[in-house]
């Protein structure tokens, strides 16, 4: 290896290494960036609808003022579950840009149902992932709690419910179309 | 001459008026107290709502059963009944909990329906949560035993 080739060996492994660091870092900002609900409710959508219903409920205002961000419901927080929902979300940046599917409260109200619907399929098929990042029903004590909520659990657990089978609507309101009293885990009355 | 007369009369029987009003408005005690009208009023006690299993034994037969728990996370609107999450024909089995009266099922011509007639809908309007509060005027009602 004469000195020339080693100087090119040794300024490419330089620069890549730089490049390696601008790109990785950038790659990891954006991720920080776009899980911020500043980011969320900067589309006039998100601002408009669930998050002015979100500041109802418990997940935003509460007795010991720790609270919910969107990301911390709807986005995992393992690497590759978020890589996932981010490259997912790139249908909700064109439905925003290019079709304008919500982008008046009455078009929102037309598509609540079926939005929600998504948000329930998929809590149902990660097994209620993201709630559990803070709800772990292993560290619930249900000696202080309400009997029927303790009673509830002891059920989930023993029969395999998971948290969205109970507890839809919760954060934002319930979609038209949507009965609370035809929906019960396992299915109504037999079991 | 007469006009001057007329008017001092009217002036005396105004005075008359406002001079009894005066000494009426000291006799009464409203609920408000010694308040100033034109001021806040008084920060309502903070009470916690009652959570009684087996619920609340009734005052009279047809009386609306009072609510035994919170009810701060259960909406009602013209799209849902958060309380039917429970209290539905499908679901109070499993949760334990009374069904809907019979009587919610009743159009206002007593024709039965499949859900909850309009007029029942909103069950806040004659079902109340109880909070343990001392009765602002004492009484001595006593329930039907």
């Amino acid at each position: 290896m004469t000195s020339g080739q080693k100087k090119g060996t040794f300024s490419v492994l330089i620069i890549g290494i730089i490049l390696g660091i601008i790109l990785w870092g950038s790659f990891n900002w954006a991720m920080a960036i776009t899980n911020t609900e500043e980011f969320c409710i900067s589309c006039h959508e998100m601002r408009d609808t669930p998050f002015e219903e979100l500041q109802d409920t418990i997940h935003y205002t509460n007795r010991t003022g720790v609270r919910a961000t969107c990301p911390d419901c709807h986005v995992p927080k393992e690497w590759i579950h978020k890589v996932v929902r981010k490259i997912q979300a790139s249908r909700e940046l064109y439905h925003h840009f290019i079709t304008g599917d919500i982008d008046t409260p009455e078009k929102y109200e037309a598509k609540r149902l079926h939005l929600a619907q998504n948000v329930w399929r998929t809590m149902k098929n990660t097994d209620s992932r993201e709630c559990r990042n803070c709800h772990d029903i292993e560290s619930m004590d249900f000696e202080r709690q309400e009997t029927r909520s303790a009673d509830r659990h002891e059920e989930a657990i023993d029969k395999g419910y998971t948290c969205i089978d109970c507890h839809k609507g919760i954060a934002h309101a319930l979609p038209e179309g949507y009965d609370p009293g035809e929906d019960a885990p396992g299915g109504g009355n037999e079991g | 001459m007469k006009k001057i007369i007329q008017i001092s009369l009217a002036a005396f029987g105004l005075l008359l008026i406002t001079g009894n009003t005066v000494t009426a408005k000291e006799d009464i005690a409203s609920l408000r107290g010694t308040t100033d009208l034109s001021g806040p009023s008084l920060k309502a006690v903070k009470q916690k709502v009652i959570s009684q299993e087996g619920g609340f034994e009734r005052s009279y037969k047809q009386q609306p059963p009072m609510v035994p728990h919170k009810v701060d996370k259960y909406k009602i609107t013209l799209k849902n009944n958060g309380c039917m999450k429970c209290h539905s024909k499908k679901n109070y089995k499993k949760e334990k909990s009374p069904m809907v009266g019979e009587s919610h099922f009743l159009s206002r011509d007593g024709k039965k329906l499949q859900k909850v007639s309009s007029r029942r809908y909103f069950c806040d309007q004659c079902h109340a949560i109880q909070i343990d509060a001392k009765p602002l005027v004492k009484n001595e009602f006593d329930g039907l035993k």
